[in-house]
């Protein structure tokens, strides 16, 4: 992120730390179904860019297929979209975030697009610790199918036509956990409050930040029965804590409680502040989280908030030891090797 | 079996008077795991060193010891590089096989044993040289690993000294395939002095076969060809590479990597400029390319068929979005697994054609280790010009088998990135559409994310001239049209054919990749042996330019070669071709998964022309000397 030049308002305009108004964050017109989570996450999208001052130019954001992955033609009209392949977002992104580490990635997937035909490039994506924001959005269905059971349909739950599904569900903030995501966490499309504070400690992360937003599909899956909808998800959602976002370019001022709350420094010296709701939740400690996840799902509850966060962690690009500039942008003379190298390697064939 | 017995009975040995120099092959039958690869390799580089042309191929199993193994060194005093399929000495030291390959062997031929075999009771049209291999080792080492290692040296020491290769040769050879470990060095120079000692004190050469120093290898290389692609991608100034292992592609970014480690360091920091990675799958290797394409950097993966097969998804993606990418496929042979260690060019038909919807891939196709090379930097260039993913169609025998080569020319024109998009064109053009045709070609301009242009969407759905989602039936047919017309734009930007027209009016031969080699043999056989002139035309990329219709138009019949089955290139030119130049067409296809021969092809050619194919005119065994 360019370190921010204040620029004077205009009276009467809103805009954000690097004189841009809100609209140029938004995107085309939704094409999604009205009422669908996925577009109130779109919304917090908008929101979290323009609130941290991102420049537009410098976000790549990517997609599977699926209603939810439709979503990014919705956002940032002026950053670089790629809408690939149904589950195989995780690798277009591995791709392009190696070739400009500049660039700030997110990535929008849904659960069918994660959680079934994408597991295999989701682990690996998890594994190497891609710098990247990856949303799924979460609403236990294929919505662009039309309505069929997805891998994190909870056990039990009905279809429209009254099909039960009688397969555990994927839990896939503890499957990002286990495979070493440093950043974890679960929102709901309805709660844009904490959802907001989440992306905006995500984009700050160096990592993959990956969010499980649970985001009702109105048309085939928000009726009585499903676990996944408006009804169920706000009246068992269980925020572990009141996420509050600090960025590094604004002074702490929110008042809290040492004695209720945790600090997390994240990467770019921003701040996650915890508000203790229940218990004593340490989100660095990755046993503690996972049982947690384990001890709320069996009451039929989805733990919220930001459930595991490992800031210092080496991400992939550090691992790859690459030089400072986009290998993207590396011109002939960074990139062809002189007439010396290819005799020597000549010689050592002779 | 009688009729065959009486006429080896007959042959018999021939007079130990006779001489065949420089015009043989030498087959060596392991067990693989045995550690016979240095040994071959020193043999082979030796006589190569000697200044006779040479090649070397592996016959190997998929799997990782315990299995046979069949290593060929191909002597020719003609410069035929390309597989013999008779053998002419064989070194049989694998028991499980040993049988087989005594039956097999072409009458007069020699055969270097392990003693305790007793090959040379079971036949007595050969000339056979017993070893006691074990014996020899004994003094060498105490350690039974080390020995079972080292062992097959003794067998190169028996050879140079039948065959005359010069022992300093071999020495030099040992010590460039062995590079610093003196110990190692030292141990294998004894094994191969016990060798040639104990054939100078026990043998009498009884077989024509000999090597004498000629001149035609001087300041040539010996490379296989994934490493010369490897050199080729680095050269072409490859930024990420993303792969998963498999036969035969592997040794083509193991290659890389190293030559990337080494070269492609920034001097200061110590950073890289490249990143490798191994992804998950090749579904996912093609994925991280078309990112790293899209987001502008020159990206490739390498791999066969069944990864081909994976990658079919992105690969429409990469033709729809149009994305630059470069895409090895050392073809193996087989249907599924198949036979993972054998070659073919089987993947040509399914890859020009790959993914589904109306798609099409360009195609190179490399016949030597040079072209390996070359085409490598063309590919990288090609896909950016051509805005979509380019397939380099190498095979097993070529990318694994050690080929000579003249030293590879320094690239001297300057990497083609295509129509990217700069302030100047924006000014020009008024407004970015991502895929609007401007220059009337099909190629339109794109822009790259941080390069200050504008952003565009890139999506493998429905999209129109501004790469909006569009499902509008005008805006589809508009775009698949452009696209069709960039490939038109492609036929002129291919590396056009070699063309041979040696025989207007009459035969001509269409081949492409490693069957060039068959091709080079069969036409001179052909020649020598009947008389018979023929053209040829040698196809180095697919879609085909307007030379084939031209060469089809000057020739009475034209048989299309190639290593497959079902005559994928022929179905190709089908596609392509008016009928009436369709019906000229004949095809020749040889597909045992090992790599095709020139006599085959001339067998296979006579027999089409209704003439039995009677060998050569004056028999291998008077070849003499070297012309
Ligand atoms: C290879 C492949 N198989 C199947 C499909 C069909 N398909 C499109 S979207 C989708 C499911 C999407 O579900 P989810 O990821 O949960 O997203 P949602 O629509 O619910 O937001 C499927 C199966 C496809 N596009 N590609
Ligand atoms: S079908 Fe469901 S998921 Fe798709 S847009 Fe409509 S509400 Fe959203």
């Amino acid at each position: 992120m360019a370190t921010p030049t204040q620029p004077t308002p205009a009276p009467g305009k809103k805009i954000n730390r690097i004189g841009l108004e809100p609209i140029a964050y938004r995107g085309s017109k939704t094409t999604l179904c009205a009422g669908c989570g996925h577009n109130a996450i779109t919304e917090r999208i908008i929101d979290s860019f323009w609130e941290l001052g991102i420049s537009p130019d410098q976000v790549l954001k990517l997609s599977g297929i699926g209603c939810s992955s439709k979503s990014p033609a919705y956002f940032l009209n002026q950053s670089h979209g790629f809408n690939s392949v149904h589950g195989r977002m995780p690798s277009v992104a591995t791709g392009a975030v190696v070739a400009n580490r500049k660039m700030i990635a997110i990535g929008v997937s849904g659960d069918g697009d994660t959680g079934a035909i994408g597991i295999g490039q989701f682990v690996h994506l998890m594994r190497r610790n891609l710098p990247m924001v990856y949303i799924i959005e979460d609403n236990g269905c294929y919505g662009l199918t039309k309505g069929q059971f997805s891998p994190t349909a909870d056990l039990g739950s009905k279809l429209k036509t009254g099909v039960i599904n009688d397969l555990p569900p994927i839990d896939t903030c503890a499957l990002a956990i286990e495979l070493g995501a440093s950043f974890v966490a679960r929102s709901f499309s309805g709660d844009p409050k904490q959802l907001k504070a989440i992306l905006k400690a995500a984009l700050s992360h160096r990592g993959t930040a990956m969010i499980d937003v649970l985001s009702p599909c109105v048309t085939f899956n928000d009726h009585e029965g499903s676990t996944k909808s408006y009804s169920y998800a706000k009246d068992h959602e269980e925020p572990l804590s009141d996420v509050s976002f600090v960025p590094f370019f604004e002074d702490i001022t929110i008042d809290y409680d040492p004695g209720t709350s945790t600090t997390v420094s994240l990467h770019d010296g921003s701040k996650i502040v915890l508000t203790k709701m229940t218990e004593d939740y340490n989100p660095t400690d990755r046993l503690l989280s996972l049982r947690m996840l384990r001890e709320t799902a069996m009451r039929n509850e989805f733990a919220t908030g930001i459930l595991y966060v490992e800031p210092d962690k080496p991400d992939f690009i550090d691992l790859l030891g690459l030089v400072d500039e986009p290998l993207a942008h590396l011109d002939e003379s960074r990139t062809r090797p002189g007439k010396a190298a290819l005799d020597e390697i000549m010689e050592s064939f002779r | 079996m009688s009729a065959t017995d009486a006429a080896v009975q007959e042959v018999g040995l021939r007079p130990t008077t006779q001489r065949i120099v420089n015009d043989f092959a030498i087959q060596v039958a392991t067990v693989n795991g045995s550690g016979s690869q240095t040994a071959n390799l020193v043999l082979l580089r030796s006589i190569f060193q000697m200044g006779v042309p040479v090649s070397g191929k592996n016959m190997f199993p998929s799997n990782i010891a315990g299995l046979p193994t069949w290593y060929t060194i191909r002597a020719s005093a003609k410069g035929y590089i390309g597989r013999k399929k008779e053998v002419d000495f064989l070194v049989a030291m694998n028991p499980e096989t040993a049988r087989e390959d005594v039956l097999t062997l072409p009458p007069g031929a020699a055969v270097v044993y392990d003693e305790p075999l007793k090959l040379n009771e079971l036949r007595k049209d050969l000339v056979f040289y017993p070893v006691p291999f074990d014996k020899l080792m004994q003094p060498i080492t105490s350690d039974a690993k080390l020995r079972r290692l080292v062992r097959n040296m003794v067998y190169d020491g028996v050879l140079s000294r039948l065959l005359s290769v010069d022992m300093g040769q071999m020495e030099k050879a040992l010590k460039k395939q062995l590079g610093k470990k003196l110990k190692a060095i030292e141990m294998n120079m004894s094994a191969l002095k016990a060798g040639y000692d104990y054939a100078e004190a026990n043998f009498t050469k009884q077989d024509p076969f000999v090597v004498e120093p000629m001149n035609k290898t001087q300041g040539m290389i010996l490379i296989e060809g994934n490493a010369a692609a490897a050199i080729g991608c680095m050269m072409a100034g490859v930024t990420v590479v993303a792969w998963y292992p498999i036969t035969p592609s592997s040794s083509l970014p193991e290659a890389l990597i190293d030559y990337l480690k080494k070269y492609r360091r920034d001097p200061e920091s110590g950073k890289t400029t490249y990143a490798v990675v191994q992804a998950e799958d090749e579904l996912a290797a093609l994925g991280m390319v078309i990112g790293a394409g899209w987001a502008g950097a020159r990206a490739m993966t390498s791999t066969a068929g069944p990864g081909v097969s994976l990658m079919a998804e992105f690969a429409g993606l990469g033709y729809y979005a149009e994305v630059p990418a470069v895409i090895f496929d050392i073809q193996r042979a087989g249907p599924s697994t198949g036979l993972p260690t054998r070659t073919g060019q089987q993947d040509i038909l399914s890859t020009a054609v790959l993914s589904h919807g109306d798609t099409n891939h360009p195609l190179l196709l490399p016949s030597s280790v040079t072209e390996c090379y070359t085409m490598a930097m063309e590919a990288f260039d090609l896909a950016e010009q051509l805005q979509q993913p380019i397939f380099v169609m190498s095979d097993l025998d070529l990318g694994m088998n050690t080929w000579m080569a003249h030293p590879f020319e320094y690239p001297t024109t300057p990497f083609k990135r295509g129509k990217r998009l700069d302030a100047e064109t924006l000014k020009k053009l008024g407004q970015f559409g991502r895929y609007r045709d401007v220059d009337g070609d099909g190629i339109p301009y794109r822009s790259v994310p941080g390069d200050g242009m504008p952003s565009y969407f890139a999506r493998g759905s429905g999209h129109n001239e501004q790469a909006l989602y569009s499902e509008r039936a005008d805006d589809y047919t508009k775009n698949l049209d452009r696209l069709s017309r960039k490939f038109q734009t492609a036929k002129k930007m291919m590396p056009k054919p070699d063309v041979d027209m040696a025989a207007e009016g009459g035969i001509g031969l269409i081949a492409y990749g490693t069957t060039h080699w068959a091709i080079v043999e069969s036409r001179d056989q052909l020649k020598a042996e009947r008389g018979l002139q023929t053209s040829y035309l040698r196809l180095k990329a697919y879609p085909f330019g307007e030379e084939i219709n031209d060469f089809i138009d000057r020739h009475d019949r034209v048989y299309v070669v190639e290593q497959n089955r079902d005559a994928q290139m022929l179905s190709l030119l089908r596609i392509d071709l008016t009928p009436a130049r369709v019906l000229k067409l004949r095809s020749i296809r040889h597909y045992a998964g090992l790599p095709i021969d020139g006599r085959s092809v001339t067998t296979e050619l006579l027999s089409q022309e209704g003439e039995p194919d009677l060998g050569p005119k004056v028999s291998s065994f008077g070849t003499v000397g070297a012309d």
